[in-house]
């Protein structure tokens, strides 16, 4: 019983957290989507489901395939980059994998705009690489890296892919060596112990890493909005719009129960193949 | 940190009872402004109070959407004096959260120009007084531009060699403006037919286009990174300031008015001090320091005469006559027709 109490109390402060932080805020929105917008901005109490009508609208749909599809991008190429980097580092030895893991997270010492305003020095018209570049003679005219879809994915990638590595190293460091020995014993090659143990093994890794990136990505606002120069409206910047531009809240928030129904779903396939990959094991 | 935490301690202090002042009793003599960060002379709330006796707390909103979500929110409580462009204004008086302004509590009002009475959202300034005004146009780097740009549709399909160098407003009435204008509409045009056709012309111009961009549009004519820009004048004159190629101009189809206000909510306790505080900023010397650091021009007469004349030289759009400022159309709340307005700019900047 006295367990019981202190375990009560222990969770007290992060589910109270939760509790006022998330479910609240959440189901303002949630409560915010059944009314309409008053013709001067703010909300009439008038219930309706034209907010959920309106999220399916060509238009709105395509935002939300356009988005999914450049955050899938993101997440294959997070993943390409991520997966080889985390397995390098578990086979390093154990004090330099504390200092790699280390050099991993550093970009997150700076703020996420300065990171991003970083790219855009990088990438405009008259921005480092380019200068770079035409002084090398390698282009007679700038490319052009900054204000499309490249360099939409190129931030978020950049932005994500410490997650997914620390995500697939927590994984691959977990595999038992001698399972690597067992295989090559028995007669595996390289390719194939990695193929059939080292892999499936990391599977639960590198799904949360991929969801961890493809739900930031998918409602990530900044990034399109700079590196794409308002050229792109992935679905983040449709919700922003509609709560600071068009005062319309119920709309903004039939938008965010949408993607938030997406993300839960992701996240509930996750913990299925967690679960699924837990049971294998046992 | 000792002193740290005892000035946060006092603040939190001072925090909790201001909180439960209202309770008790209304504080005599403390009004809350909300203006945007930047927009008016720091030391205008301490001057003020030094001259009033009046104690002002500022608020900053970073956008009138911003302000107005919050406004609507807690039904006007918590200010006394807002700073909103006109549009807003409108929807302010509409909802019923503008108080009636009281000329005979604002003196200064006679620093305004005869024009700054005349603006058709609200003609005799009933419930907002003017602060500052302007143009939308093209700000352009004349060196990298052959020929003068003068028409919207140097914007919408500018000559092959801007190409991707061209840079346009996302915000929506001001996109909307650029195609609604170009093909003879009004600024706020309603009907649905001739909104679609502007938009179309907004999708065919975008790809044209480097970027959206609505904050540091002159950063990049300075760099050379765009030559051309559809620029509020005030934000030109940044550009101006740091190279003197760029130069401003209005469209010759015609642009609109936009005009930032001051406007008493109506749930204000003590109208009588916000009334103070508008008069105080009709001062000529405040209208002189807005116009000088802000670079924007001021409905106020006895501060744009109190101007340096180098300033009209540097900054042509200065010298804009009010007569002239008055031939361009205000742009109105939409109403209803807002939704479509929202619609469209969402198809224009989700279009491929």
């Amino acid at each position: 019983m006295g367990g019981r109490l202190k375990n009560g109390l222990l969770l007290a402060p992060g589910l109270g957290w939760l509790g006022l932080f998330m479910v609240v805020p959440c189901a303002i929105v949630f409560f915010f989507s059944f009314f309409e917008r008053g013709t001067y901005g703010g909300i009439e109490y008038h219930f309706t489901l034209e907010n959920f009508r309106r999220t399916l609208d060509p238009l709105y749909l395509s935002i939300l395939l356009d988005s999914g599809r450049i955050a899938a991008l993101a997440t294959l190429l997070a993943l390409l980059i991520a997966y080889p980097a985390a397995y390098a580092i578990s086979l390093a030895p154990r004090r330099r994998q504390s200092v790699y893991l280390f050099l991993a997270i550093l970009p997150f010492w700076s703020n996420y705009l300065i990171r991003t305003y970083a790219w855009m020095v990088l990438l405009n018209r008259e921005g480092i690489v380019n200068r770079a570049l035409a002084s090398l003679g390698v282009i007679d005219a700038p490319l052009p890296l900054l204000y499309n879809e490249f360099a939409v994915v190129t931030g978020l990638v950049y932005n994500y892919v410490p997650f997914v590595i620390l995500a697939v190293y927590a994984s691959v460091s977990r595999i038992d060596p001698a399972l690597r020995e067992a295989s090559e014993d028995l007669g595996a090659g390289a390719a194939r112990t990695f193929l059939r143990v080292i892999l499936p093994l990391t599977v639960p890794g590198v799904v949360a890493g991929c969801v961890f990136v493809f739900v930031l990505s998918i409602g990530n606002f900044i990034t399109p909005d700079l590196l794409g120069g308002g050229r792109f409206l992935m679905v983040g910047n449709l919700i922003y719009d509609q709560f600071l531009t068009a005062r319309d809240w119920p709309f903004g928030a039939g938008l965010s129960m949408m993607l938030i129904g997406i993300m839960m779903a992701l996240l509930f396939i996750q913990a299925v193949m967690v679960n699924r990959n837990a049971a294998v094991r046992e | 940190m000792n002193k740290l935490n005892v000035l946060t301690l006092a603040a939190c202090v001072s925090a909790a009872l201001t909180m439960a002042a209202p309770l008790s009793a209304p504080a005599a003599d403390k009004i809350v402004i909300s203006n945007w960060d930047g927009y008016m002379p720091e030391d205008l709330l301490s001057n003020f109070e030094k001259a009033t006796g009046i104690q002002a707390e500022h608020a900053v909103h970073a956008t009138n959407e911003e302000i107005m979500g919050k406004v609507v929110a807690s039904g006007g409580r918590g200010y006394d004096v807002l700073f909103v462009s006109s549009p807003f204004a409108e929807a302010l008086k509409q909802l019923q959260l503008a108080a009636p302004i009281d000329h005979s509590l604002i003196p200064n009002l006679r620093n305004l120009y005869a024009e700054a009475g005349q603006l058709g959202y609200d003609p005799g300034n009933t419930f907002s007084v003017p602060y500052a005004w302007g143009t939308t146009g093209l700000c352009y780097r004349a060196d990298l531009v052959s020929g003068a740009p003068g028409s919207w549709e140097d914007l919408l399909s500018p000559q092959a060699d801007l190409r991707g160098k061209v840079t346009m407003l996302s915000t929506d009435r001001w996109l909307m403006a650029a195609g609604l204008l170009s093909l003879g509409y009004s600024v706020n045009e309603k009907d649905a037919a001739r909104i679609n056709e502007a938009g179309d012309l907004l999708i065919e111009a975008k790809r044209h286009l480097l970027s959206y961009d609505d904050t540091t549009f002159y950063s990049k004519l300075v760099s050379g990174e765009a030559a051309l820009t559809h620029a509020w004048d005030g934000w030109c004159n940044y550009g101006i300031a740091e190279n003197a190629d760029i130069e401003y101009v209005i469209p010759r189809e015609g642009t609109d008015l936009w005009v930032d206000t001051m406007v008493i909510v109506a749930g204000s306790e003590n109208r009588e001090a916000a009334h103070r505080f508008i008069d105080y900023v009709l001062n000529a010397e405040v209208g002189a320091w807005v116009a000088s650091n802000i670079l924007y021009k001021v409905p106020n007469k006895a501060a744009m005469d109190a101007l340096d004349p180098a300033l009209f030289t540097q900054f042509p759009n200065l010298a804009m006559k009010p007569a002239d400022l008055l031939r361009q159309e205000q742009l109105r709340d939409l109403g209803e027709t807002q939704k479509a307005y929202t619609r469209m700019v969402t198809k224009i900047l989700s279009s491929r």
